[in-house]
């Protein structure tokens, strides 16, 4: 920036030394974001980890639901290579299977989360009436909700009826996604209102309103984007986060039902055997403390690839 | 100060109203009946059932059941357990003990764990040892507290059979009463305790940085205090407001993780009582005790900014 500034308009624009490299800011964060070790390698963890759960039912061909009474709560072995359970299903596959349905709602109830809490976080922000404070007494109010209680409430009273209405994996899934995404937008709407209050005064946005910019397009081509660094990272965390209350619930035995072996709900059906099969609990757990661990590390990464003040 | 805490009391009175309109309906809604149960019951003719729900007021449009319930709560009055024939307000002041006994001690885990090693981390800052407890805080707040719980379980119950691993109701008398109900409390404490120490490290560590770089930490140094002196008395007391607001603000995420660590451990305390409260259909035990959650949220929300503008005199509370 300082060295574009010209001394006078007659004043040589001299050229820089090396050939100027592609310039971009992701390019810039991916830059900055190889830096931090622990997030690199968790990106590749995560996605061997995203690979493995969507090719490995097409190798590893066996049925979630195949019972073997012959096999019951087997250690690993070359025919089950994580062992099976009480009925003799395999885990391997079962592991694979609930990976797919944990991951998906974690995403899903991540963009919930994200959509509710920008478009909150952004009219509190651009309003200068009384609908930013509302909207904040609004927040602060969800902020005290006790968020388990009512998710396991929630899910309880009203599985039946979504159950009929969407059929037994959809209903399920719909409500889990919306109800973890409806009570997890709070933190994301507070940042974007305090984002959107610092950048609605400065000078680009003045100059975008000046030219006549609508509302709607500083917010989308002007404001937006510059809050956009934040709300990636917490979009990242709050995955993590979803993926975790999502196990919580089925742990609890009050999220996906028996026949969808979520992580959650095998470690629920497997907490009871633990001096007899441990291996049965420590799959699924290890599963989901690895794919945390790596999303968490990779929000750290982007946060320092994505702060523009950071020198690195 | 007086004036500045009545009017944060007003404040909160509107929220737990939102609160409770909102428990409310979510429970109005639902489809669950907490009488399915008699309805099942061939015992029960159904005029019998009829007249217990006009009793109950079942029938009566929502609003009307709300501002019921609303004016019986200020008179103390919580409502009986479908479920377990006794009052709310009984099984709840039974149960609330051992919660707030297991997330007491939990915190104070947390805290002694926290404060010395995120104030050892950001004195060297990116040192060796700053970054093995990052890395350790960032495994512990990525392991939910289901699976520490049944891996601590698995460790010290069924492998080196040293502590209990569920809870049970304790027949000793004297001192052997207290030991073996500490001996059942351990790990459940520990596995909630070190979860929260985990994000505290975390906070208390650039709490301590933002503060130790100011100059009258420079000064204090350059007096010749010793650097015990420097980090306890001009350092931590300062570095610490923050963090007692963010201790504060964090008690909605113990909740969740009390209820989680009282289910595996099947102790007897208020978030085992809402599970099966809700497996049950128990409505008016299900109202009470999500209420009493949202209460001592709202509760720690008061106490952490009271304590704020107690704790730094740059903030003027009117």
């Amino acid at each position: 920036m300082d060295g574009s500034t010209l001394v006078s308009p007659s004043a040589e624009v001299i050229a820089p030394q090396r050939p100027a490299r592609p310039f971009s800011p992701w390019l810039e964060a991916w830059r900055r974001f190889r830096r931090h070790r622990l997030a690199l390698a968790s990106t590749v963890v995560l996605l061997l980890m995203i690979l493995a759960i969507a090719l490995g039912p097409f190798v590893w061909k066996v049925a979630i639901n195949d019972i073997d009474f012959a096999a019951r709560m087997q250690t690993p072995s070359w025919s089950h290579p994580l062992g099976t359970d009480d009925l003799g299903q395999d885990l391997l596959a079962r592991m694979l299977y609930g990976g797919r349905i944990s991951l998906a709602v974690g995403l899903s109830a991540m963009f919930v989360a994200m959509t509710l809490g920008t478009v909150i976080g952004a009219t509190a922000g651009m309003s200068r009436g009384w609908v930013g404070p509302a909207l904040i007494w609004l927040t602060d109010l969800f902020l005290s909700l006790p968020a388990l209680p009512l998710l396991q409430l929630v899910i309880y009273l009203f599985r039946d009826s979504l159950k009929a209405a969407f059929g037994l994996e959809g209903g399920v899934f719909v409500m889990i996604v919306v109800v973890i995404g409806g009570l997890r937008w709070m933190p994301v709407a507070r940042l974007v209102r305090a984002q959107f209050l610092s950048l609605r005064e400065k000078e680009f946005v003045e100059a975008a309103r000046a030219l006549g910019a609508s509302k709607l397009r500083q917010v989308v081509r002007h404001i937006l984007p510059n809050a956009l660094g934040p709300v990636l990272v917490a979009a990242t965390i709050d995955v993590a986060a979803a993926i975790i209350a999502e196990s919580t619930l089925s742990f609890l035995g009050l999220g996906f039902p028996p026949d969808i072996p979520t992580w959650g709900r095998i470690l629920y059906d497997a907490k009871d055997y633990l001096d007899i099969a441990p291996h049965w609990a420590l799959f699924p757990g290890a599963a989901i403390f690895l794919t945390v661990l790596t999303i968490n590390f990779i929000g750290d990464g982007l946060r320092d690839a994505l702060d523009p003040r950071k020198v690195m | 100060m007086g004036r500045y805490l009545l009017r944060r009391l007003l404040i909160a009175i509107p929220s737990l109203l939102g609160i409770s309109v909102i428990l409310f309906t979510v429970l109005a809604l639902a489809p669950g009946d907490p009488f399915g149960e008699l309805a099942t019951n061939p015992a029960v003719p159904p005029e019998v059932r009829e007249a217990l729900r006009v009793k109950f007021g079942l029938d009566d449009p929502i609003a009307i059941r709300y501002f019921r319930w609303i004016a019986a709560m200020v008179h103390g009055d919580w409502g009986f357990s479908f479920a377990s024939r006794i009052d709310v307000d009984t099984l709840i002041l039974q149960r609330l003990p051992a919660t707030l006994f297991v997330i007491g001690s939990a915190q104070l885990l947390a805290l002694l764990i926290a404060i010395p090693v995120g104030v050892l981390a950001a004195r060297k800052p990116y040192s060796i040892f700053d970054q093995i407890s990052s890395t350790l805080a960032f495994v512990g707040f990525s392991l939910p507290t289901f699976f520490t719980g049944l891996l601590f379980i698995l460790v010290f119950s069924v492998q080196l059979d040293w502590l209990p691993f569920v809870y049970r109701d304790v027949y000793e008398t004297g001192w052997r009463w207290y030991w073996e109900n500490f001996r059942q409390a351990i790990m459940p404490i520990c596995v909630l305790g070190l979860f929260q120490a985990a994000s505290m490290t975390r906070y208390v560590r650039s709490a301590v940085l933002d503060v130790i770089r100011l100059d009258y930490v420079t000064t204090a140094r350059a007096k010749g205090l010793g650097e015990r002196v420097v980090i306890v008395k001009h350092v931590v007391r300062n570095a610490l407001i923050p963090v007692v607001t963010l201790v504060a603000l964090q008690m909605p995420a113990i909740f969740g993780g009390a209820i989680v660590t009282e289910q595996i451990f099947r102790i007897p305390g208020i978030g085992s009582l809402l599970i099966s409260a809700i497996l049950a259909n128990d409505t008016p035990v299900i109202m009470a005790v999500t209420f009493v959650f949202a209460c001592l949220v709202v509760l720690f929300n008061l106490i952490a900014d009271v304590l704020y503008g107690w704790l730094d005199p740059r903030i003027t509370l009117g």
